[in-house]
């Protein structure tokens, strides 16, 4: 930025940015009112439930991190080829590879310290992730194929590889349950908050958000890889190889999802239990990504959001008696508020209203 | 093996395609309708999803499976109708609201089984649609087993592709949905109302979804169990493009797409020692190939994906 922005714009500006996200998540809540009224149920006490369940104690909130943690690095990961105008619906099969390789890598190996074990698991994770995405990546910029159909179909290449790993290759013995072994103590995470699941990788995955950050904004690539996402042709032109972009973009975001992976097998289930569907966290990643405005710090926000939701989702189901799928129903709601707030941003552009009525047809 | 044995499996094979492609080419004719208007619609996964658990319910509901999969191509149509106006009114980004109808189908489908059937996971057994007997062609020997003992829903599949294609390429509506979808201000110049060509085209891809999901829970089962469209939304959208948006190219891309998956059960009958998770994998894996194989000489509607902003 070449002149400095004053205090005053850039408040102005962040209240316009923020302010659609809330509008969106308060009016899902309050269609939330209404599933759950016709459900038989009681809002304000879902409501209740559903806010206690995650913040309600400190191994409850314990908890939440659980659920926050992959959705930081999954929701940054798609965050990340949004930039470069790529959209990785892929997360999910990366996020299974990094799952896998992880549960690998921990238990494959036996004397290894930890200060080697524990980041090499990380790693084999991340390539994982990495390779599974550089596939489609390189389906893309060498054929041209487009990434949101291919990345769909290694979802569930990878859904089923995972399926044949644990049953056939890396089943822990005696080989009666589709599960790995038990990864060893040197490549597990450490515990936080007793008695919850709580680990050390959730500061792993905000060291990632500092990264990416960084990564984008303060060095050439990063700039390249936003120029590309902003503008194919221009950054063409400026003589930036698009390509190359394009497959290190999505390679780098497979990467993230495939950290997630490792961390949730090294800090959480130390072992790959055979899926019998997708996780989730892959497709939400997409959502979190959306409503943090492709930005590592909108994705923080978000991330805690969407975590705290599904960790309080449980005490709402067991109490309350509300099916924990209204979650997702809500977050699917605001996810058609943002795919409507687009045109905000392009009615901005183009008129460039700098202050916020809001147009028309979002007034809702 | 001797002759009969082998023409049986041929047969079974052939059915077997028929009946796996059903669903695929309902969802590829609603892609193709979508996208020849200029809207890409990745929400038809959830269409189905939605189409089958509505279907389901209208014939638990009524004991009557034709009037379930009237509701679930109501629905289907209904959803669409969502995906039109955020796309086509508020020009939302077509993939992202394609995909929170995907997320809203998976979590409301399994929320609407809780509410009505009181369980997860599955719903209960439903009046399915009894499979045809064709005459005539049920006394020629191989031919019978091969296509004269399918689901009614086979049959109209194969009809709906003629009629669609028919449609889209000697009809005025269709020659305006295919205007609408290379240049639209062209077709506006002319007079064609875009947004209303594509309202139509998109509600119409929704009832199409709605009826391939019926069909996987009507036709192929007697049940709707949860996200049991597994991607089958997608991998018709796969067969649109590799059969270069045509019905009939789509439909062929549908066939090719249903063999890989009647060849699953065939493998282990002939006796080839392939893991059941590599076979499962191959509906996907193809789908690749087969977009690698076809980008290039594939080009899409010149206005798909792109929301239409009125003239300048």
């Amino acid at each position: 930025m070449s002149n400095p922005r004053s205090p005053i714009t850039i408040l102005k500006e962040s209240t316009t940015k923020l302010l659609f996200p809330l509008i969106a998540l308060g009016c899902a809540l309050i269609l939330g009112v209404l599933v759950i009224a016709w459900m038989g149920g009681d809002p304000q006490v879902a409501y209740w439930h559903l806010f206690n369940g995650a913040f309600g104690s400190l191994p409850k909130f314990g908890e939440t991190l659980v659920y926050v943690s992959p959705l930081l690095l999954t929701g940054l990961s798609v965050a990340l080829a949004f930039r470069c105008g790529l959209f990785n619906i892929g997360a999910e099969g990366q996020y299974i590879m990094g799952m896998i390789a992880a549960a690998w890598c921990g238990s494959a190996f036996t004397n290894l310290p930890f200060w080697l074990h524990l980041p090499l698991t990380m790693l084999t994770g991340m390539l994982a992730g990495f390779l599974w995405a550089a596939i489609p990546g390189y389906f893309k910029a060498k054929f041209g194929a487009h990434e949101v159909i291919t990345t769909i179909m290694m979802n569930y290449i990878a859904l089923h590889l995972s399926d044949f790993l644990v049953n056939r290759v890396l089943i822990a013995p005696p080989g009666t349950s589709p599960v790995t072994p038990i990864i060893n103590a040197s490549a597990k995470l450490s515990n936080l908050l007793p008695p919850s699941r709580a680990n050390t990788g959730i500061f792993i995955a905000l060291t990632c958000l500092i990264l990416v950050y960084l990564f984008l904004w303060k060095t050439k690539w990063g700039f390249e890889i936003r120029a590309v996402g902003y503008n194919n042709e221009a950054a063409r032109y400026a003589g930036i190889n698009v390509t190359k972009n394009l497959v290190l973009a999505l390679a780098i975001s497979g990467a993230l999802s495939g950290l997630a992976g490792a961390l949730q097998i090294q800090g959480v289930q130390y072992r790959f239990v055979q899926l019998f569907g997708f996780t989730g966290y892959g497709f939400d990643g997409i959502a979190v990504a959306l409503l943090g405005n492709n930005h590592p710090l909108g994705v923080l926000f978000s991330a805690l959001l969407f975590g705290s939701m599904n960790s309080g989702a449980l005490q709402m189901q067991s109490v309350a008696g509300i099916p924990k799928d209204l979650i997702g129903m809500i977050q699917a709601i605001i996810i058609f508020f943002i795919a409507a707030d687009y045109m905000l941003k392009r009615l901005k552009f183009k008129k460039t209203i700098q202050s916020t009525p809001l147009p028309k047809e979002v007034q809702l | 093996m001797d002759l009969q044995f082998v023409l049986g499996i041929i047969a079974f094979v052939i059915a077997s395609t028929l009946r796996a492609a059903t669903p695929l080419i309902f969802a590829s004719l609603g892609g193709i309708f979508s996208e020849r208007s200029g809207v890409v619609n990745i929400g038809l996964e959830g269409i189905m999803l939605f189409g089958a658990f509505f279907a389901m319910l209208g014939s638990y509901l009524t004991h009557n499976p034709w009037l379930g999969v009237l509701l679930g191509m109501l629905v289907g149509g209904l959803v669409a109708l969502i995906h039109a106006f955020v796309s086509i009114e508020l020009r939302a980004n077509q993939v992202v609201s394609g995909v929170a109808i995907n997320m809203l189908a998976m979590s409301s489908t399994a929320l609407f089984l809780q509410k009505f059937f009181h369980t997860t996971g599955q719903s209960q057994a439903v009046t399915k649609i009894d499979d045809w007997s064709l005459p005539l062609i049920d006394q020629i020997p191989v031919l019978s087993d091969a296509i004269a003992h399918l689901n009614p829903l086979v049959y109209l599949a194969i009809f709906l592709v003629v009629t669609a294609n028919f449609f889209l390429f000697k009809t005025t509506t269709g020659l305006r949905i295919r205007a609408v979808g290379e240049n639209p201000d062209a077709a506006a110049t002319l007079g064609v109302s875009v947004h209303k060509i594509r309202y139509f085209s998109v509600t119409l891809s929704g009832i199409l979804g709605g009826l391939g999901g019926a069909y996987l829970s009507l036709g192929a089962m007697d049940l709707f169990k949860e996200n049991m469209s597994a991607g089958q939304g997608f991998i018709a959208l796969a067969a649109m493009i590799t059969g270069k948006w045509n019905p009939i190219g789509a439909f062929l891309a549908c066939l090719l797409f249903g063999l890989a998956e009647a060849l699953e059960g065939q493998f282990q009958l002939l006796g080839l020692e392939i893991p059941k998770q590599f076979l499962h994998m191959l509906p996907y894996a193809l789908t690749i190939v087969l977009i690698l194989g076809v980008v290039g000489r594939s080009v899409a509607p010149a206005a798909s994906g792109v929301p239409y902003e009125g003239r300048k």
